[in-house]
């Protein structure tokens, strides 16, 4: 597989797998607000996904749908953090704070790369992603700085998720020989920065754990990974060759 | 200008203008049930975001049960300007005590579902709501302008999904075919009961919340939709449906089956108000915390000035 189409199939898998798993709080969400709020997370996180699936559908002749519905567990790319169950809220925020402060980072970055449309989806995309850092911070305040329930719920996801952060950051030959690419081990610092700042005033604890999960950007994923799929996909696998 | 007189003229009344209880109770009544009907009809579609068979479909779905969570806020701040609280609603909902749209109880049970909500529950929707947008309290009338034409892009995308089902294979003609025939009669009891059965009509009528009597309404509906059915190729599943002096007459709903779904014998009856009680519950954590942190950040500032 050539590095772009690698390396898009990275940024539009993460942004696919992230939407799937968002749009589950619709019509569960803690309150009406909530429902709109993380709607519209859900929708951004999708359009950067189609815009990104389509972009790498173009260098090798597929659709967006023929990448998202007819590809298998073992060709998604995607970080695990993102096919990681629903959880409660405070493991929504906890992830929407470590991924979209990823996503932020990345994007900034890669508004100046030399592949205009890499440049453009991100350029797009760092205003959107902006505003769900902005609105996972804010609730990792309210649910850190809240009662002792919400107290011991938000330490306890931002432990749960912690050690699935490290994959975020992992260079590969890929990143370091596409010039057009982030080397995301370039982002870890400023990352670590911005989160911690965010659970220190949050008044939670820094997560410690050292151990950290990998395997997504080769495909190797959690059990979870295959039912979020199965679910995905299965209408349009049943029906190969339909138009929607 | 008194309450009646305003009523007369058909002018508007305004949240601080005096009102009869029994119209101020009324309103309220018929705009917390249609904001309920809102939210808990976020659950047959949201049922088909996770599995929407294009990135295109599932965006466009999730953005209208996102439109859906938006017409519920602001009609349960409409209700608000009539002296009561959201969450006080939301608990008569949750009680049981207050009604949503019957349409709801309905399992979406194929993604031709999802077309068949868009075009006949939308499309009946709307035929309902229109005339609402000239409804005598002011802040109703003026959500409806908002959701209606919201609704009107909804039901043009439920559409466009049985178009392209109708056009595609004989699987998917006979999977929207199967949800027209289920969805056909809920449609026309949307509109409630015939004129002759109907309770509250003649004094909403009066007080210019109602401009329609429900058969106009299902008449109107019917006119409207028989003809898109001819678009698509789709049957309706009506033996008795003919063209008559300008309107399509047709058999009557079987309205024991409404009135069974009413009283809660429908077939997600139960599934759907556990769904609603159950997020509600799940997020009382997260509403005490967001509360307990405001009040603490107010606290905050007020020793820092």
């Amino acid at each position: 597989m050539n590095d772009l189409l690698e390396y898009t199939l990275r940024l539009g898998d993460d942004a696919l797998i992230a939407a799937q798993r968002t749009g589950e709080w619709i019509a569960a969400a803690p309150q009406l607000e909530e429902d709109v709020a993380l709607g519209n997370v859900a929708l951004d996180q999708l359009g950067q996904a189609r815009s990104l699936l389509q972009y790498a559908g173009s260098l090798d002749g597929r659709t967006e749908d023929e990448l998202a519905y007819f590809r298998d567990e073992r060709e998604f790319r995607n970080l695990q953090l993102c096919e990681l169950p629903t959880g409660d809220f405070a493991h929504a925020m906890a992830r929407l704070l470590y991924f979209a402060t990823y996503q932020h980072l990345l994007y900034d970055e890669l508004r100046s790369s030399a592949d205009e449309t890499l440049a453009g989806v991100a350029g797009k995309a760092v205003k959107e992603v902006a505003y769900h850092v902005d609105h996972a911070t804010q609730w990792v305040l309210r649910l850190g700085d809240g009662t002792d329930e919400s107290h011991r719920r938000m330490q306890a996801a931002l432990e749960a998720l912690w050690p699935y952060t490290a994959e975020m950051f992992a260079s590969d030959d890929v990143v370091r020989r596409l010039s057009v690419a982030v080397d995301p081990s370039t982002l870890e610092e400023e990352w670590t920065r911005r989160v911690t700042a965010v659970i220190d005033e949050s008044t939670c604890e820094r997560p410690t754990s050292s151990y950290q999960h990998s395997g997504g950007r080769s495909g190797r994923h959690t059990e979870h990974m295959g039912f979020l799929l199965a679910e995905l996909q299965h209408v349009a696998r049943s029906h190969p060759g339909a138009t929607w | 200008m008194d309450f009646q007189a305003t009523i007369d003229a058909d002018g508007r009344i305004e949240p601080r203008d005096a009102m009869p209880d029994g119209y101020r109770k009324t309103l309220i009544r018929q705009i917390a049930q249609h904001a309920h009907s809102e939210i808990i009809g976020m659950q047959p579609e949201g049922n088909w975001i996770s599995r929407a068979p294009s990135l295109r479909r599932k965006a466009i779905l999730m953005a209208k049960v996102q439109d859906e969570a938006g017409h519920g806020l602001y009609l349960y701040a409409a209700a608000e300007t009539l002296g009561v609280d959201r969450a006080d609603l939301l608990d008569l909902l949750h009680s049981g005590k207050q009604k949503y749209s019957s349409i709801f109880n309905y399992p979406t049970l194929t993604w031709a579902d999802i077309g068949a909500i868009g075009w006949l529950v939308d499309g009946a929707a709307i035929v309902n709501q229109v005339p609402l947008c000239r409804c005598s309290y002011g802040p109703y009338a003026r959500a409806m302008v908002r959701v209606c034409k919201e609704e009107s892009f909804h039901q043009r995308q439920g559409f466009e999904i049985l178009y392209t089902l109708s056009k595609g294979t004989e699987a998917q003609k006979a999977m929207a075919q199967d949800a027209l025939n289920r969805w056909w009669w809920p449609s026309l009891m949307m509109f409630g009961p015939p004129d002759a059965a109907s309770t509250h009509s003649e004094q909403s009528m009066a007080w210019g919340i109602k401009r329609h009597s429900n058969d106009e309404l299902r008449q109107r509906f019917v006119d409207m939709t028989v003809p898109q059915a001819d678009v698509l190729g789709l049957r309706v599943p009506d033996d008795g449906l003919v063209y008559e002096d300008g309107h399509y007459r047709f058999t009557e709903p079987d309205f024991t089956e409404l009135y069974d779904v009413v009283k809660g014998n429908g077939p997600c009856n139960q599934q759907r108000l556990s769904h609603r009680v159950k997020a509600h519950q799940d997020g009382a954590w997260v509403r005490e915390a967001a509360a307990a942190y405001a009040e603490k950040q107010a606290a905050r500032k007020e020793s820092a000035a």
